[in-house]
Parts: structure tokens; sequence; C-alpha cells
């Protein structure tokens, strides 16, 4: 999943929590997953800056992306 | 000895045609630089050859005019007759027709006429096409992680990008794609560029790319003209990507600007339209976490209180339950203690019975001689029948001794 559909994913959860007609173990599996999916969208938050990359195409029409130094 | 005569003095050293003419040719050439010449175009054709010749006319004067098949991409649109536009070109002669020409290597219409006409039939194809339809347009992603901007790898535009990116959000990764972004090679540049990017994008779900900027910094109108190019248009309506649009410093709409699913202003606008605020960005995914956590909470707490609520009402009626049973058993009692032969015994009854057996409720189930048991209350008499006297009714069960 990529970080836009995480935090969709998260919305969705915290709707469905807030619907009064969800069983109880049903709303403890969403909320564990949701916790799940907070931890990865945190994480990637988190993460050292990213460099600029080059998109480059070889010779041999393999793509390959450099980071600067490279 | 005598004088050698320059060709043409003598009717002995007459010239060819052809030599005259190119010569003339040399002479126009060498006299003229290229220049700007204005006026009004008439009787235009395209010819199969490729090439297109017209006459450039005023009031007074007209002037052959022609534009080479290589130097017709230069210019926007084929203008129209009665056009007034200004050429720029080689004043020349064409020897084999001994005419005067001007060759045409730039034309502009007055009021931009020609970029207008260029535009709107480059518009007006992709609008057929339904390629500008408002409805095509796609949400931006509310949080890219990986935007791709094509672009010169050494303009001022990806610069730009690359500022804002890192002011507002570091964490964004940013993918350069090389791209021409002027002159003839231009738009066939900018639709590899983005081809490689969408082929690398769908290579892995690694190289997940949100969103791409296409764009440039400012430049005059021609520089900015690739962005105008149906062939970039119709790549970017097919990119899977979402596109935002950025040709610098343009006050017009470019064709580009039509398609893409956003238009910004400058490369710096698009970037600042394509990635959120860091800081704004871990406030939403907090407060998601806080909503979810709220609504786990509230629903803890609500089935906390009915469980405790519901013992409370299984304890009451557990409680009465019982109450009810007391009563009824009491009740049971009094009953099966008010049946008890023991109580009417208790009153100077006696009960007769069968030698170790049952009661004898009726006369008919003795018989004459017969020994019986007389049951009292202190005590159990031996008894023998003497004689049966059986009443009329048979429905008594009267006993007697």
């Amino acid at each position: 999943m990529t970080f836009e559909e995480n935090l969709a994913r998260l919305e969705a959860i915290a709707q469905s929590l807030e619907r009064d007609d969800l069983p109880l173990e049903k709303a403890l599996a969403l909320f564990e997953e949701g916790i799940t999916v907070l931890k990865g969208a945190t994480a990637a938050l988190s993460r050292a800056e990213a460099q600029v990359a080059t998109l480059v195409e070889r010779a041999n029409g393999v793509l390959e992306v450099t980071h600067d130094g490279d | 000895m005598s004088a050698v005569a320059y060709p043409g003095t003598t009717p002995e050293t007459a010239l060819s045609i052809a030599a005259l003419n190119n010569a003339t040719k040399d002479v126009l050439e060498g006299a003229f630089e290229p220049l700007w010449v204005k006026g009004e175009v008439s009787k235009l054709t395209a010819h199969s050859n490729g090439h297109w010749y017209f006459t450039l006319k005023d009031a007074r004067a007209q002037l052959s005019c022609v534009v080479w098949s290589r130097d017709i991409p230069r210019i926007p649109a084929k203008p129209d007759d009665g056009m007034s536009v200004t050429a720029f070109g080689q004043i020349s002669m064409y020897p084999a027709r001994g005419q005067v020409q001007f060759m045409v290597t730039k034309m502009e219409a007055e009021g931009e006429g020609l970029w207008r006409k260029a535009f709107e039939a480059t518009r007006a194809s992709l609008e057929k096409d339904g390629l500008l339809d408002p409805s095509r347009k796609r949400a931006l992603p509310r949080y890219p992680r990986r935007v791709a901007m094509v672009t010169s790898l050494d303009g001022a535009a990806l610069h730009d990008v690359r500022s804002v990116l890192a002011r507002r959000d570091p964490t964004v990764e940013l993918i350069a794609v090389g791209a021409t972004v002027q002159g003839e090679s231009a738009p066939a540049s900018i639709v590899a560029a983005l081809d490689r990017l969408v082929r690398w994008h769908d290579a892995d779900p690694a190289h997940y790319v949100d969103t791409v900027i296409v764009g440039r910094g400012g430049g005059s109108r021609e520089d900015l003209w690739c962005f105008n190019d149906e062939r970039v248009a119709r790549a970017i309506a097919a990119c899977p990507i979402p596109t935002i649009s950025a040709v610098g410093h343009e006050v017009d709409v470019t064709i580009a600007d039509l398609v893409a699913d956003l238009r910004a202003a400058t490369p710096s606008a698009a970037a600042e339209a394509a990635v959120p605020v860091l800081d704004e960005v871990r406030a939403d995914v907090a407060a998601l976490g806080a909503n979810m956590r709220d609504a786990v909470t509230a629903i803890m707490r609500d089935a906390t209180s009915s469980v405790r609520q519901l013992s409370r009402v299984l304890a009451l009626r557990a409680e009465r339950s019982v109450e009810r049973r007391r009563a009824r058993v009491q009740e049971l009692a009094a009953r099966v203690d008010g049946l008890s032969p023991l109580s009417t015994l208790a009153r100077g009854y006696a009960v007769a019975r069968q030698r170790n057996g049952g009661a004898l409720p009726s006369a008919t189930g003795f018989r004459p001689g017969m020994e019986f048991d007389l049951q009292f209350r202190d005590g159990i008499i031996t008894a023998r029948t003497e004689a049966i006297a059986l009443r009329d009714t048979a429905a008594s069960t009267g006993t007697s001794v």
C-alpha cells in the first residue's frame, strides 16, 4: 500500500469505529489493524531526508535511478 | 598583347543565363543580411514538394516568397490569405526562373494571429477526442511520497522545485526526468521523458510515483511553444500518474495546462501544490490515530457499561426468581401438608390399611374374615372384617369399621 492508501485506510477505520453497529470483536480487530498502519505511516514520515534522484535510460534500455554523487 | 576581356563585356564573352542569375543571387545574398519584412499574405500554396509558396504584398509592391519544408516546423501555423504578417528571411534569386524571391525562415502574424491559430487548431483536435473534458481531471494525491519532474536537468525549474520540496517536506523523494524543453526537438524529448517515467513507474510497485510535474522556467513565446505541442498534450493526457503543468511565468494558458490535472503558474507553485508541509502531514496522521483511539475508547466504555448494566439486571432478576421460587415452595409445602393423612389422623380419624399394604378407602376393598390394620394417630390396631354392608350408591368412598 502507498502512503496515500495507508492514510485513506486509517480514515476508513476511524469512520467504521465511529459507527454504532460494529460488533466488539470486529472493532478490536480494526483497531489493531489501524495501529499497524499508523506505525507504518509515522515511520514513513520520520525517514531520513530523501535525495534528489535522476531517472536515466541506459543504452540497453534499462531504466535506472541514480542519486547525486553516484 | 591584348587585354583580357571581363565576361560579358563583349559579345564574344557573353554569359550564360545561369551564370548571370547565379552571380545575381550571390550579389543579392551578399548585399542583404537576413531581415524582417512586413506585408499581407496572398496566394499561399502548400506545394506537394513540401515547400510553401506565397506572395507578400502591400498597396504598392509585391514579393515572391518561399518557406522551405525544413523551416515550416518553426512557423506555428499556415497563415491565411490576407493575414498581415512579418516574415524573417533572406532575399535571394531563383536562378531557374530568374525571379527574385524571399526565403522565409520565421513568420509572425499581427496580434499573435499565427500562434493563436496553431493553438486553436491543437485545442480543437484535443477537444474532439474528449481530452479537454473537465471530468478527466484527477485529484492530486494529498500525501505524495515521491514526485517526479520532467524538465531540463540543468534548468532553474528543477532547482526551484527541489528547494520548495526541501522546505515543505524533505522526506518526499524527487525524481528528475531530463528533457529538452525548448527548440524543435523539445516536444519529442518531453514525450520520451514521460514515457521513460511511466515505464519505470509501472515496472515495480516500489517505483510508485504519486505526482508528476511537467514544465520549465520562464522564456519567450517560442521557447515555451513546445508546451502547446499536440504530441506533448497527448502524452500528458495519457499519463497514468496525476500531472501538474508548470510553464514558468506564462500569463497565457498553454495546451499542456488544458490537459494536465492541475495547472500551476510556475514550477515553484507546482511544488507547493504537489506537496503539503511535513508538520501538517504529521498532524493529520496524529489526528487520524487520535480519532481511531477515541472511537475505540468510546466503544470499550459503552461495552463496559452495558456489561455492568446487564449484570445488575441479571442479579436483580436472579434475586426475584429465587424469591418467587421460595414463595412457591412454601405454598406447595402448605398444600402438601394439608393433604397429608397425618393431619387427618391428628384430628382423631383412623385409616384402614391392608396388612402391611396400602390404604383401604372403600368398603368394597374388604372381604368377610379379612384381617386389616387400623392406623391411628398414636398406633395401629389389628382388626378382622365381620360383615360388609354396602350402601346403595356405588359412589361411596367412605370406610367404616
